[in-house]
């Protein structure tokens, strides 16, 4: 009989792991990331591969100078995952290099300069997004009809030169986002009233027949996604709820007062960029609080922030700042948010007996 | 409460319960339809001295003596600790050392005993009658009887039955949760000897002068439920069963008494500062042998289980049986264990040697696959949360990591290091396979390892002043001595001056004279 | 152009000027810290610092002539205490074990190499060892320090120093393997 380990109890282990967390919000990604890849056609198919491939080849890079086990660290999915969300905010057409780019960015950037996996401050992907929409604020914002990339749309050598030729080559490409629409409209002194009638039916916005982000432009599938997660129990349901409750608290509010400077919530919620953020940026594990109280915070706060961003910035979208500029409180929000001690009062005394049970 | 207390459908535990926690595969099934086997008298008998928490007994026998069955081998020493019997009759062959079954594997003093294996009572405690008993005569019993805690703790139980004195008791807690997964010991004590616990939980009941008995049995033990129902009078007294949530770890004494009261017992204190005083089932039917029977602490019920035991069971083995012993009785092993447990596998010590025995505390000897343990690669932590969402106690296991990792012992200690009850929780569901909950035992006996040095350089501190002080109390008794010679010298000297002088004046006082003359 | 490099030289200035008076006016005497040092050391004069008794190991500390971790009986817990009051740098003055945890170490007497000659324990700062004339002396591992004094008396060379024996009262787990998460290192034979 060879000697049995001596390591400290408890020596059984739940099913749950870091790949399979990963493998995961995979799969409840994949319905909005299929009807993107669908809509967009094969630009879009090869704009996806690339960023994901590149992300992976940056991760080995990084974990090769940063002399860690290559082969246990690039098989946790997490530099997959990492380049899916990138590519699902990119825009569809954007040539291959932006793709690499904004991996480039967000794995070596966003994750390995922090340390690697579990030590970054900020969300990668939103790292990445932030750069481009500044450093490349023409190509982040070329959006197209989702039309063209239907069955009726471009053919596969077409596709190739539009990623990999910079030869977008087709006039009807500059087509708006709902959201931009929206604000350059405000902007021009259109009423909110002809605006609305303008971007079309919000049933359409909410189920994806919109311009818009590779996989941000179906709120629905998104939701389902998120349901998903919530379900299989890899994220709970505050940061989502508080997320999506303060834009629509907020929005509602502000669309009270003020219908005709303000759009009516639901052309918030049913934006594609929202779900995505509530459910699958805002609840990464690593820059998120761990408290339930501290997530609600945090939720909150990036609700508010993208609410005040859409309405009065210079973006027309705001999820990227807003997820940063809470990433940047978590570490104050988990220290001064803390779950109270078996025992022991918030303040950490013990309790006292004879107070309320 | 009483209100709440009816039975039916609506569960009042549900309403309480604690947070946190979590739902492992409990694997009871291996070994929960298996009967309490009588484990045969092993060849060599091995009864360490240290079986509970407290000071080691003092032996009081020697090397070549003959020994009866339950005759005492070794004595209390101090409150805190508990007499030791002998398993069985034959012959003490060593009194001396032997591997502690305990994972440090440190030597701990034993008594080893060769059986004759005719298994011969000596003369038993004389017997009691609860009925007309003192509670002071019980607890004597049982602190005669050498009982400790049997649910893992092994705090003597005297000791908690003479907590009348101190706090003003309402209730007793049997706890028969048995959370720990894989063991089934109390389970089947329950289904088989429930008239006989019920008799010990009476006779607790009335040691510590309660009325309230509550039995607590998480609700995956139907079995043992509906055994414990049939038989709830205890002593005249009627027993409440409680099903409480099969929830891990709810056999923790302090997540207990909330799930069954709702009350928190205060950080650092006892469960007896809420009026509840809380003992194992497995304890139980130790006293009511004890007290009815005078038949001390001398064998137990153990599971034998895990994947690798090729036919897991409950065994009523002697104290000191060695554990391969066991794992033979149950057929070997079939594969190469990957650990080997003494107790659950949430909590239960892991040992190298598989020739230790068992004591008093140990309910379970498992012999886990890989495929139960595991045990994967260690990843960096994610922050994911799940440690603080399981954590019982409510604290920051992760937080306790990092902190412990970059050596701030004294941050970690600030935020609840110390109250970490080693549960394991956190360690079980790390989706990064972190080692949290040996990483914060590390911290805590490296901070009490601190503190006792610091401790003993303070000590050391006043035996050096102390032994200044001696050295300059001495040299100032010689200088004081000196001076005294040598003032008494001088003075000498004055008064021989003096008389000198005297002498003089006197002669010439004469002389004076005799010229005036 | 003019009036911006006015305003923010005259704010220069200013600010500077207050910061000059508080310093003046706020200024707080530093006590002598030989004390306060002397204090926190064992106070057994045992001279395993090089110096001669704990007031002299202070003064050396203070002037700067001796590293924070120059007494080993204190151990690293004294070295950090030191560090906080003195505010040096651990690494500095060849403090080689300072930031390592040195396991504690106690004498210990090989009963026969022992004559019982009482040196020994005369020359104890703790009256750690006991004995009598021609008698084996022992040691009471709780109040050692394992200064040293001892083994320098001993004319047989019977005594040693040796890492405080673990017993099951004050064992404990081992860190995990803090290589286990970078390198492919496994962490099963680390306890």
């Amino acid at each position: 009989m060879t000697a049995p380990i001596l390591v400290s109890g408890p020596h059984i282990h739940s099913r749950f792991n870091v790949s399979r967390t990963m493998m995961a919000v995979m799969v409840c990604l994949s319905p909005a990331t299929g009807f993107g890849l669908l809509h967009f056609g094969w630009p879009a198919v090869f704009l996806f591969l690339v960023t994901i491939v590149a992300a992976l080849l940056f991760e080995v890079l990084c974990l090769a100078l940063a002399g860690k086990p290559i082969l246990r660290f690039a098989t946790d999915g997490s530099a997959i995952l990492t380049g899916w969300i990138v590519a699902l905010t990119l825009p569809p057409w954007a040539p291959w290099w932006v793709g690499v780019t904004a991996a480039g960015l967000a794995i070596v950037i966003g994750k390995h300069v922090f340390g690697g996996l579990g030590q970054n401050l900020f969300n990668p992907a939103m790292v990445a997004r932030a750069m481009l929409l500044v450093a490349l604020p023409v190509q982040m914002t070329v959006w197209v009809d989702p039309v063209l990339g239907g069955p009726g749309g471009l053919g596969f050598q077409q596709a190739l030169a539009v990623t990999f030729g910079g030869d977008i080559g087709i006039d009807a490409v500059s087509s708006a986002s709902v959201l931009s629409h929206v604000q350059s409209q405000l902007d021009a002194g259109q009423p909110m009233q002809a605006i609305l009638a303008e971007i079309g039916n919000i049933h359409d916005q909410f189920f994806g027949y919109v311009p818009g982000s590779l996989g941000e432009t179906s709120a629905f599938l998104l939701l389902l996604g998120g349901v998903g997660l919530i379900l299989m129990r890899v994220i709970t349901v505050v940061i989502p709820l508080s997320v999506l409750g303060s834009v629509a608290v907020l929005s509602g509010a502000a669309w009270g007062i003020a219908p005709d400077s303000f759009p009516p919530p639901q052309v918030h919620l049913a934006s594609g960029s929202l779900m995505f953020c509530a459910f699958f940026i805002a609840t990464d594990y690593v820059t998120s609080p761990v408290t339930g109280l501290g997530k609600m915070i945090y939720g909150i706060g990036i609700g508010a922030l993208i609410f005040i961003i859409r309405s009065w910035g210079a973006f027309p979208e705001g999820v990227a700042f807003a997820v940063l500029l809470m990433n940047a409180c978590t570490p104050l929000i988990d220290e001064y948010v803390r779950p109270r001690i078996f025992g022991r009062t918030r303040a950490g005394k013990p309790i006292e007996l004879g107070g309320k049970p | 409460m009483s209100i709440l207390s009816f039975s039916g459908r609506f569960d009042p535990a549900r309403l309480f319960s604690f947070k946190g926690g979590i739902h492992p595969e409990t694997c009871k099934f291996l070994s929960a339809d298996c009967a309490i086997e009588d484990m045969p008298i092993p060849a060599l008998i091995r009864v360490p001295l240290q079986q509970h928490i407290g000071v080691e007994a003092e032996p009081v026998v020697a090397r070549g003596d003959l020994v009866l069955k339950g005759q005492l081998i070794g004595k209390a020493r101090g409150p805190v600790s508990s007499n030791i019997h002998a398993p069985t009759s034959g012959q003490v062959i060593a009194v001396g050392h032997f591997i502690a079954p305990h994972p440090s594997g440190l030597p701990v003093p034993t008594i080893t005993i060769r059986p004759d294996g005719e298994d011969r009572w000596g003369p038993r405690l004389p017997r009691l009658h609860p009925e007309s008993a003192t509670p002071e005569q019980i607890a004597a019993q049982v602190a005669e009887a050498g009982i400790v805690g049997m649910g893992g703790a092994t705090f003597p139980s005297a000791v908690k039955l003479n907590l009348r004195a101190k706090y003003d008791l309402q209730t007793l807690v049997i706890n028969a949760a048995e959370c720990e997964p894989y063991l089934t010991c109390d389970d089947r004590l329950m289904r088989e000897r429930a008239e006989e616990i019920a008799d010990g939980a009476g006779i607790m009941a009335k040691a510590l002068g309660v009325s309230e008995i509550i039995v607590a049995i998480e609700a995956n033990k139907p079995q043992a439920i509906e055994a414990m129902q049939r038989h709830k009078i205890a002593l005249g007294h009627i027993m409440r069963i409680k099903t409480v949530p099969a929830q891990y770890p709810m056999g923790s004494e302090k997540h207990l008494v909330k799930t069954l009261t709702g009350k928190e017992t205060p950080a650092r204190a006892l469960t007896a500062e809420l009026g509840v005083v809380v003992h194992n089932a497995a304890t139980a039917h130790a006293v009511h042998l004890a007290v009815r029977y005078g038949e001390p602490s001398i064998s137990r019920v153990v599971t034998v289980s895990g994947r690798a035991v090729a036919r897991p069971a409950n065994l009523r083995a002697l104290i000191g049986t060695p554990v391969s012993d066991l794992i033979a009785h149950c057929g070997g092993l079939v594969e190469d264990p990957e650990r080997l447990l003494l107790g659950g596998p949430m909590m239960g010590q892991p040992i190298q040697n598989p020739r230790v025995p068992i004591v008093k505390g140990t309910g379970g000897v498992l012999a886990l696959s890989e495929r139960e343990t595991r045990e994967r690669d260690v990843m960096p932590c994610i922050r994911c949360g799940l440690c603080v969402q399981v954590c019982p106690m409510g604290l920051t296991p992760f937080e306790l990591n990092t902190r412990i990792e970059a050596g701030d012992l004294e941050g970690a200690a600030k935020v609840g290091l110390l109250d970490c009850i080693n549960c394991g929780c956190c360690s079980f569901t790390c989706p990064s396979n972190r080692p949290l909950v040996q990483t914060i035992q590390y911290a805590k006996g490296k901070l009490a390892e601190r503190d006792s040095r610091k401790h003993q350089q303070e000590q050391a501190k006043r035996l050096a002043e102390a032994r200044t002080a001696r050295h300059e109390a001495i040299a100032e008794a010689k200088r004081a001595a000196m001076a005294r010679r040598k003032a008494e010298m001088d003075a000498n000297k004055k008064r021989e001056a003096e008389a000198e002088a005297l002498v003089a004046g006197a002669v010439e006082a004469i002389k004076s004279k005799e010229a005036a003359k | 152009m003019l009036s911006a490099v006015a305003s923010m030289s005259a704010m220069g200035l200013g600010l500077g000027l207050l910061l000059g008076l508080a310093a003046r006016k706020f200024h707080v005497e530093t006590p002598p810290i030989v004390d306060e040092i002397e204090r926190l050391l064992p106070g057994t004069n045992c001279g395993q610092c090089g110096f001669p008794g704990c007031r002299a190991g202070a003064e050396a500390l203070v002037e700067g002539t001796a590293p924070v971790s120059l007494c080993p009986p204190g151990g690293r817990e004294l070295a950090m205490e030191l560090v906080q009051i003195t505010g040096a740098d651990l690494d500095a003055g060849g403090a080689r074990d300072a930031r390592e945890d040195v396991p504690q170490m106690v004498a210990f007497i090989f009963e026969d190499h022992c004559t019982g000659c009482t040196k020994c324990f005369k020359r104890c700062p703790t009256d750690a060892i006991v004995g009598a004339n021609r008698q084996i002396h022992t040691v009471i591992t709780d109040a050692c320090i394992g200064c040293d004094a001892c083994i320098e008396v001993c004319p047989t060379e019977a005594i040693i120093l040796r890492p405080k024996p673990r017993t099951m009262r004050n064992w404990y787990w081992d860190k995990p393997d803090p290589e286990a998460d970078g390198g492919d290192l496994d962490m099963r034979r680390s306890a």
